[in-house]
């Protein structure tokens, strides 16, 4: 069986390991930081102009995957929006003494709200844990594409990518 | 022939699609008089379509979403004053560069000096026992009933195709509410771009790579499907047969550049598979091997938005040259511009092939051509 993204549609382990985009393990346990889990050499650019704070590089030519400096990166998230290929998440390691917040895109109706308990889901939709949400941002520049922040068990921030749609409808 | 209307312009543009518009938009912006024709009721192509949000670099509007750009586009061929006629099906090009339309159960001539041809492409079909059951449509169908007329489809859906339609049109059916049971694929891995993949995973939507449709079963309407596996020559595998409960099955598995108009107009043509197939053989300034006949966008090999409306500016720009609208050196300026932008979205994995396929498009020789 290939792992590789193409026979999956999911990024293996290996591949976001290898990926410029995805911090070291070292930094994330510095604090919030970005994943920027775009893997394919695909024409597309607007996550560098995104970061206000110069951390992500994508330069010539424009299929380069996007580099993460991050030391740069102050997990503050507004890439995660602007990402077209709604790729980029944002965990904060330790966010409490036993959970984790991660980030992540959501267009999907109904947005859910703070506070609320939610099936939280893998890369593959399957289903990890429950999880708090904690805020659900949907300013006018993220177009549309709300960012909800849910607190869920530290063992599974790596896994936990989505809320569950199979779940949570 | 009597009770025809005649008119004339500059440049007749057939399509306005994101390739017709912004040829439109560089023939105005010199100065010429054009004259955008549409089938639709609205402009804009199949950009109206597109509610996410597009790849490719700030020049190429990335991270809008398709029908913003498609607004913008319209914002400024209001502007320039182009004239965008809709509910107009050109039916007939003349070889003294007449267009013929009907608008209004009215035939109308419009005579041009130079004709751009964007007419876009049309979905392949698929067929199979049962394909003619109500609940079989193709996913440019299902996602303008979704986007376009609020209208959802069906509620269980079977898409067939993992390429970036299936993939996109797959995420959007479950925005506006349906569920996708599963996507096949036929070939052993996925089209499209990893990103459009992982969005339907994410959301639960299986995808079985070497798969196929062997029927669509029910009364009345499409109830259930059987797929099947396919070995590693493309041989559907004994017993592999599965039946999937689903009242709608999306195809995407194609596009096929819309080229009526361009034979009409006796352009040569050439098969280039990688463009989709019969194409119109063009130069560096989009021109058939008619001259004065152009062509832009997916009718010249199907590729993206971004790189449609690009081979509109080139081809409206090379018209307002044609008509001394523009100067030599300021043309060849503008036009370099282009295409360096347009190399650089056909590179990477994805768009090599294009590339390729296009640098042999315009290097192919062409009878009386400079
Ligand atoms: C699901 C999906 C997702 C996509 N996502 C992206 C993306 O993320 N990024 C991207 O860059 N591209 C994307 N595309 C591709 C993009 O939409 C097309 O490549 C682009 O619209 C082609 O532009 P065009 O102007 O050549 O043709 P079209 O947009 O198809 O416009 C052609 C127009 O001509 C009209 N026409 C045709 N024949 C006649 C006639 N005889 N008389 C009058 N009018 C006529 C048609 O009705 C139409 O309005 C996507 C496409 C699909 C289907």
């Amino acid at each position: 069986m290939n792992e590789r993204v193409q026979y999956t549609g999911i990024p293996s382990e290996a591949e976001l390991l290898a990926s410029p985009g995805v911090p070291s393990r070292q930094r994330l346990e510095q604090g919030p930081v970005a994943f920027i889990e775009c893997v394919q050499e695909i024409p597309c650019n607007p996550c560098e102009e995104a970061c206000p704070f110069g951390a992500i590089t994508v330069g010539e030519p424009i299929t380069n995957l996007p580099v993460l400096n991050g030391e740069k990166c102050t997990g503050c998230g507004m890439c995660i929006a602007q990402c077209p290929g709604l790729a980029i998440f944002k965990v904060h390691l330790r966010y409490k003494e036993a959970t984790s917040l991660v980030e992540f895109p959501y267009e999907y109706c109904p947005l859910p709200r703070k506070g609320d308990r939610v099936p939280c889901g893998d890369r593959k939709g399957d289903y990890v844990a429950d999880g708090w949400v904690v805020s659900v941002k949907n300013a006018r520049g993220n177009d549309g594409t709300a960012v909800v922040a849910v607190e869920v068990p530290r063992a599974c921030c790596l896994e936990v990518r989505t809320i569950c749609r199979k779940e949570y409808r | 022939m009597g009770g025809r209307t005649v008119k004339t312009t500059q440049v007749a543009v057939i399509g306005a699609g994101p390739a017709g518009l912004a040829a439109a938009i560089e023939v105005a912006r010199a100065g010429g008089s054009v004259t955008v024709i549409d089938e639709n009721a609205k402009p804009g192509g199949q950009l109206f379509k597109q509610i996410h949000k597009f790849f490719g670099s700030r020049e190429h509007r990335a991270g809008v979403r398709g029908f913003h750009i498609g607004e913008q586009l319209l914002v400024e061929t209001r502007e320039l004053n182009v004239e965008v006629l809709l509910d107009s099906p050109v039916y007939a090009l003349f070889p003294d560069k007449t267009v013929g339309y009907i608008h209004d159960g009215k035939e109308v001539c419009l005579k041009a000096e130079k004709i751009i041809i964007a007419a876009g492409a049309a979905e392949n079909a698929l067929a199979f026992p049962g394909s003619t059951l109500p609940g079989v449509m193709g996913a440019g169908a299902a996602q303008t009933m979704i986007n376009v007329h609020r209208v959802l489809p069906g509620k269980r859906i079977l898409m067939i195709g993992s390429g970036n339609v299936g993939l996109i049109v797959s995420y959007q059916l479950m925005q506006a509410g349906a569920d996708v049971a599963a996507l096949i694929e036929a070939a052993p891995q996925i089209g499209g771009y990893g990103v459009h993949a992982a969005k339907i995973l994410r959301a639960g939507v299986p995808i079985h790579l070497s798969h196929t449709v062997k029927r669509a079963m029910g009364k009345d309407q499409v109830e259930s499907v059987e797929m099947m596996e396919l070995d590693a020559r493309w041989q559907p595998v004994a017993g592999s047969e599965k039946i999937l409960a689903v009242d709608t099955v999306c195809i995407a598995v194609g596009l096929t550049p819309l080229t009526e108009l361009a034979w009409l107009m006796g352009c040569e043509f050439a098969f280039v598979p990688g463009l989709g197939g019969h194409v119109p053989k063009h130069d560096l300034n989009m021109e058939t091997t008619v001259p004065g006949v152009f062509v832009a966008g997916d009718i010249s090999g199907v590729e993206e938005a971004s790189t449609a409306m690009e081979e509109g500016r080139l081809a409206g720009t090379a018209c307002a040259e044609g008509l001394g609208l523009l100067e030599r050196e300021r043309a060849r300026d503008l036009k370099t511009v282009i295409w360096e932008r347009m190399n650089a979205l056909r590179t990477g994995p994805f768009g090599d092939g294009r590339r390729k396929a296009k640098d042999h498009l315009v290097g192919l020789p062409v009878g009386g051509y400079e």
